[in-house]
């Protein structure tokens, strides 16, 4: 597991130094694309990851709690803003729910009467 | 003044976390009512007690950095399902990848207007911007366009929590029935509460929710500085 910790930390310090560079994407997301492609190539391998992984998904929520905390900070902003912020978060999650459920359930239906003979849905 | 004064604070603060979300957990997998997820619970709890032993919120993120700092790795952790997950699909994948793509900037445009119209300032519009992804990258992308981590921490949960009780109501609604368009749907809306809402309907639709998360996460994080700049000026 401490293996699989090292890797991932390489990762994040090589997407950090390119997003230092200059380049708008934050540094853990160019990790995230760079160890995909790695495992992709077979530079690196699945069993060498995945047990830090999961260790680290299967938990992510708690990573989250700091941060929630800092509500404590904006109780006023938050107050004074409230109509505003459920509508956006209403309208936003509605929004992206239909644009990418529609699109998609048009296109599996398609493609399943195409490949209906193959037995393969995807 | 700190409490106790015996206890470094950092130490102090990371066990009290713990100790909470770990009590808080089993709650939420017994009621399921996702208004008592457990970041909901522990956090609510840990801002009555930072109040009642009169600790500020600095003296409490000397500890809360050090597991913060965690999201950091966690995120290219992603990588891991990004690839199995592209795997199992390789068919679908630039369907998805282009379906996901307008729906990010969709969420970004209607995160941002509604409040925008309503006079809401710009620090809490910026922080709304990318409510829809996973919390970690929420936050680097709020910080790049000058929004606020912990507001954006708060309406990254809220989002999940309202995508995974109202988003299963609107899909059947709109015929959304097909495991994989209804699992990227609650993945691409609502992160990681949202996939743990498709896993229970079904494997298939946990595995697109994961893969919404990813293809959303990166596609908001691109895409947000841009309409933010254009939208706010």
């Amino acid at each position: 597991m401490f293996g699989g910790i090292g890797i991932l930390m390489l990762f994040l310090l090589i997407g950090e130094a390119i997003s230092g560079l200059g380049l708008a994407l934050p540094g853990n997301v160019i990790g995230m694309l760079l160890l995909t492609a790695a495992l992709s190539l077979r530079i690196v391998r699945l069993e060498q990851v995945q047990g830090a992984t999961n260790t680290l998904l299967d938990n992510l929520a708690f990573l989250f709690v700091p941060p929630s905390v800092g509500v404590m900070v904006y109780f006023n902003l938050l107050g004074e803003n409230w109509p505003a912020i459920v509508v956006s978060l209403a309208v936003g999650a509605t929004a992206v729910m239909l644009a990418v459920g529609l699109p998609t359930q048009w296109w599996m239906r398609r493609m399943e009467r195409k490949h209906a003979d193959e037995g393969d849905p995807l | 003044m700190t409490f106790p004064p015996v206890i470094p604070q950092p130490v102090l603060w990371v066990a009290v976390s713990l100790l909470l979300y770990v009590l808080a957990k089993p709650l939420y997998q017994r009621v399921r009512f996702p208004l008592l997820h457990p970041v909901m619970v522990t956090g609510a709890l840990l801002i009555l007690i930072l109040r009642l032993t009169d600790t500020d919120y600095q003296t409490y993120m000397e500890g809360g950095r050090l597991i913060s700092f965690f999201l950091g790795p966690s995120v290219v952790a992603l990588g891991v399902p990004l690839y199995v997950r592209l795997q199992e699909m390789k068919r679908s994948a630039p369907m998805m990848l282009s379906v996901v793509f307008f729906g990010s900037a969709v969420g970004i445009v209607a995160a941002v207007v509604p409040p925008l119209m309503m006079g809401a300032p710009d620090v809490v519009v910026r922080a709304l911007a990318p409510k829809s992804v996973t919390t970690p990258i929420a936050i680097a992308v709020a910080e790049g366009i000058g929004g606020d981590a912990p507001l954006t921490a708060v309406f990254v949960v809220l989002t999940g929590i309202y995508g995974a009780v109202v988003g299963p109501v609107i899909l059947r609604l709109f015929g959304v029935t097909h495991p994989i368009a209804f699992g990227l749907a609650m993945g691409s809306a609502a992160h990681g509460i949202g996939t743990a809402r498709s896993l229970e309907e079904g494997q298939l639709q946990g595995a697109a929710a994961g893969l919404g998360i990813c293809l959303c996460g990166i596609l908001t994080a691109i895409l947000t500085p841009f309409l933010v700049n254009f939208l706010l000026g």
